[in-house]
């Protein structure tokens, strides 16, 4: 880790540093970029199409449809940081790391879904003459807006004034400098986490309820692409390090933002998605304890998902069930938390002993031990414990304090139904996973999963058991996914083996959670929360890439490991470990070294 | 007085080749007692032994009256046995203060921890600078400063420094072996392996040569250093 002798060069500069990829004299370019992002906004306002048979309506004059708000979006973020590249007064303060490089990921993700739209009403409708002027005039704008876009100079942007590397030391200095304004500016930020959360909510809900493919590929384009012309801005930057200083009124703006989305639903269909987002993503951010603070590789994680669900479901008072039991909720969340944690100490003990390859060798075994098991209880080839591979199936509806989660209520005016019900259960679930990893993460056990994950022969010579550490994070990591199971034996009604493999196509199964934390940033708690929404919400809307799907999703992920290996929200201590010859010397030269 | 360290006929062994081929000294309480010796002579060895990371096949360690034999090493920390592993070892990804604190990781006095990690600070005004910099991001010298604070955390009896010269530009030496004179001078009893043997003599109380995995030559470091094959051997003097 000797990297301070690493010169700082600017890498990947291009020769000509006052021209983009694209010939256009700058001020040209600059013109061509934000007129044309206005330009597209107006051509949203037009007909793309003569039919109604594309989905969306792009028939009518004046009003945007479908795909169409998508471009105006885009098409108002492009012109957008193209005035801020001006310098208008106000607007400098949307891109601290400069706009350019922000101008072209908003001109590209304007122009990918605007092509898109164009390509696919032509190609679904059989033949070009479908386009309407209105699709003309949108494809004309988009390709100038990006061809102007590309020909901005290609400048690094500078080092970052809020670089998310400097020390905090330097952050309190800076603070104290302003002191006077501390209070107004606390004020100041957390209205502006209302706002992320406010715009995450929107973007969120829009995705879920996206009703046909073109449009969640069309959303997929604009806000990936928004979200890079963003973090190119600098403002994602900006943004995470005013979550970070407001850790806790973020935690708690996300949950009530989280809340919101059940109210902001006509019916059930898509609390639905939420409540089966909310299982996935609170078991993978109990893998993450596993994985991502203490460094084990558990590969056959979703097992303790579903010791949790049968656990649950043996005392749920199911008729299917062996036992004539019907606990009440709070029994049958500590029977299946209680379950799983056991299984955890029961499989951990002997392989915890064991390091790397070994311990997922042994974890992937003991989730397919676990699926077959239960497959074989089923009276003839086993005991009749879990009705094999019928499963346990109607598993009654959960009562808590005479609240029916399987009845419809009506609250100020809005219908919850039985699956937001239970979204608000799985909420509170995710609530008390996000506490106990916050809290173990930032406390000595936490520190010392961490030091085992980095040095173990280190760590034994600071006096840390590293089995009993060890054991500790996967009996954690297992209960939570127990806590986890209970409810989700109650929402799908029935728990049967196949719920519960390795890797399939529907998550949750062990692959997809490891992907999850993966992708979204390992040690983090946003990150597998997002990782988990998106890999649950791509294969379960984009339908018709079927058989394709886990090739698709395949490639994703290596494009994903290829250009941000840290995921998509990343941990510090990672983002050290992948880019070591990037972020090293920026902190050295700020020191002095 | 008895020593706070008594090593007897010490034999380890990797697989079938013995590294440490039976080799006894002691340490007494207050001392600084050097191991010099050349690549492969068994000096990590017998470090990475009396800390339990390896297992001994024969002979005798007693620390501190009891003997370590078939105690784990996480536990062998607490009786008051530290060791600054070669090559360092710290934890890059962490800040400098989580790294100290982690070498503080069996204590439970809060203020205590705290009062130490000042001292640390004190001992190498670097760190204090630098405290929430992640640890790999500090130079070969300041690491060596950052192993040695945070062995020092768990308040140990005896702390063994393994080779801290190693792979420092001659200031940085210096600055390590003017803190371990310091040390010495606070009463930190101290066992050091080096090959730096100029500079670990003129330190040490007592010193002992090894060749592969024996010892060859024990003496106070003064007479060491101007021992007539020790200089031909280490000091490169003909």
């Amino acid at each position: 880790m000797t990297t301070q002798t690493t010169p700082q060069k600017p890498s990947g500069a291009p020769a000509a540093p006052d021209t983009g990829l694209i010939g256009i004299p700058p001020h040209l370019a600059r013109a061509l970029a934000t007129g044309g992002g206005l330009l597209t906004v107006l051509s949203t306002f037009l007909a793309w199409t003569w039919t109604t048979a594309f989905p969306g309506n792009l028939t009518v004059y004046g009003y945007p449809g479908g795909l169409q708000v998508l471009v105006l979006v885009g098409g108002a973020l492009t012109a957008l940081l193209g005035l801020a590249s001006y310098g208008v007064g106000g607007l400098r303060r949307l891109t601290p790391a400069g706009a350019d490089p922000a101008v072209k990921f908003a001109a590209l993700g304007t122009f990918a879904t605007t092509w898109y739209t164009v390509l696919a009403i032509s190609y679904q409708l059989g033949g070009l003459v479908n386009l309407e002027p209105g699709g003309w005039v949108a494809a004309a704008t988009t390709l100038l807006t990006l061809l102007g876009a590309l020909a901005l100079p290609y400048r690094k942007p500078e080092p970052d004034p809020v670089d998310p590397d400097s020390t905090s030391w330097e952050r309190t200095r800076h603070r104290l400098a302003h002191a006077g304004q501390t209070v107004r500016a606390a004020y100041a930020e957390i209205l502006i986490i209302v706002g992320i959360m406010a715009l995450a909510l929107t973007v969120f809900t829009y995705g879920i309820g996206t009703e046909y493919d073109e449009l969640f590929v069309g959303f997929l384009l604009t806000a990936g692409l928004g979200f890079a012309a963003l973090h190119r801005a600098g403002l994602i930057a900006h943004a995470s390090q005013i979550t970070a200083r407001h850790q806790n009124i973020t935690i708690c703006g996300a949950f009530v933002a989280a809340a919101l989305f059940p109210f902001t639903q006509t019916d059930d269909q898509y609390a639905t998605i939420g409540v089966y987002i909310l299982i996935f993503a609170t078991v993978a951010l109990g893998l993450n304890i596993v994985v991502g603070l203490a460094g084990l590789l558990d590969l056959g994680y979703v097992a303790f998902l579903g010791v949790g669900a049968y656990a649950a479901s043996l005392v749920s008072g199911s008729p299917s069930s062996p036992l004539d039991l019907h606990l009440p909720f709070w029994a049958t969340v500590l029977v299946g938390a209680a379950a799983s944690l056991v299984f955890g100490v029961l499989i951990g003990a002997p392989t915890l002993r064991l390091r790397g390859d070994y311990l997922a060798i042994v974890t992937l075994g003991f989730g397919e031990i676990f699926r077959i098991t239960v497959n074989n209880l089923d009276g003839t080839s086993g005991p009749d414990v879990t009705n094999g591979s019928n499963g346990i199936s109607s598993i009654p509806n959960l009562k808590i304090f005479g609240w029916d989660l399987g009845a419809e209520h009506t609250v100020a005016g809005f219908t919850i139904g039985r699956f937001a019900n239970y979204f608000f259960l799985m909420l509170l679930i995710t609530a008390v996973v996000v506490l106990v990893f916050r809290r173990s993460g930032d406390s000595r056990i936490g520190r010392a999963w961490v030091a085992i994950r980095e040095d173990e022969t280190a760590a034994l010579a600071m006096g840390i058991n590293g089995f009993r550490v060890k054991l500790i994070a996967f009996a954690v990591g297992a209960s939570l996914a127990g806590l986890a199971g209970t409810v989700q034996a109650h929402v799908t009604y029935t728990v049967t083996p196949e719920q519960y493999l390795f890797a399939g196509t529907i998550p949750p199964n062990s692959a997809f959670l490891l992907a999850a934390v993966v992708l979204g940033g390992m040690g983090t708690i946003g990150g597998p929360l997002i990782g988990a929404a998106l890999l649950f919400l791509i294969p379960n809307k984009l339908q018709f890439l079927g058989d394709y799907q886990l090739f698709a999703f395949g490639l994703a992920l290596i494009l994903l490991m290829r250009f941000r290996p840290e995921g998509l929200i990343p941990n510090r201590r990672r983002q050290l470990e992948f880019h070591e010859e990037a972020d090293a010397p920026a902190v050295l030269g700020k020191t002095g070294a | 007085m008895t020593a706070l360290l008594e090593v007897e006929d010490l034999r380890v062994a990797y697989g079938k080749i013995e590294a440490v081929k039976g080799i006894s000294f002691t340490v007494d309480a207050g001392q600084v007692v050097t191991l010099i010796g050349t690549n492969g002579a068994g000096k990590t060895t017998t470090l990475r032994t009396l800390s339990g990371l390896l297992k001994p096949v024969g002979g005798h360690i007693r620390f501190d009256g009891k003997s370590l034999r078939r105690v784990p090493a996480h536990h062998i920390v607490s009786l008051g046995l530290a060791h600054s592993p070669e090559g360092r070892h710290i934890f890059p990804r962490m800040t400098i203060e989580d790294n100290l604190r982690l070498g503080a990781f069996l204590r439970n006095d809060r203020p205590g921890i705290e009062k130490d990690i000042q001292r640390a600070y004190d001992l190498f005004p670097i760190l204090g600078e630098r405290r929430k910099q992640a640890a790999g991001t500090l130079s070969g010298g300041e690491q060596q400063m950052l192993a040695m604070g945070r062995a020092l955390m768990s308040q140990p009896k005896l702390l063994m420094l393994d080779e801290p010269s190693m792979g420092l530009s001659p200031i940085m030496m210096q600055k390590i072996m003017a803190t371990i004179a310091e040390l010495k001078a606070q009463g930190t009893t101290i066992l050091l392996v080096e090959q730096n043997a100029q500079a670990a003599l003129s330190l040490a109380d007592r010193g002992h040569v090894m060749e592969i995995g024996r010892i060859v030559l024990s003496g106070t470091g003064q007479e060491l250093l101007h021992d007539e094959s020790v200089r031909k051997a280490y000091l490169g003097e003909d």
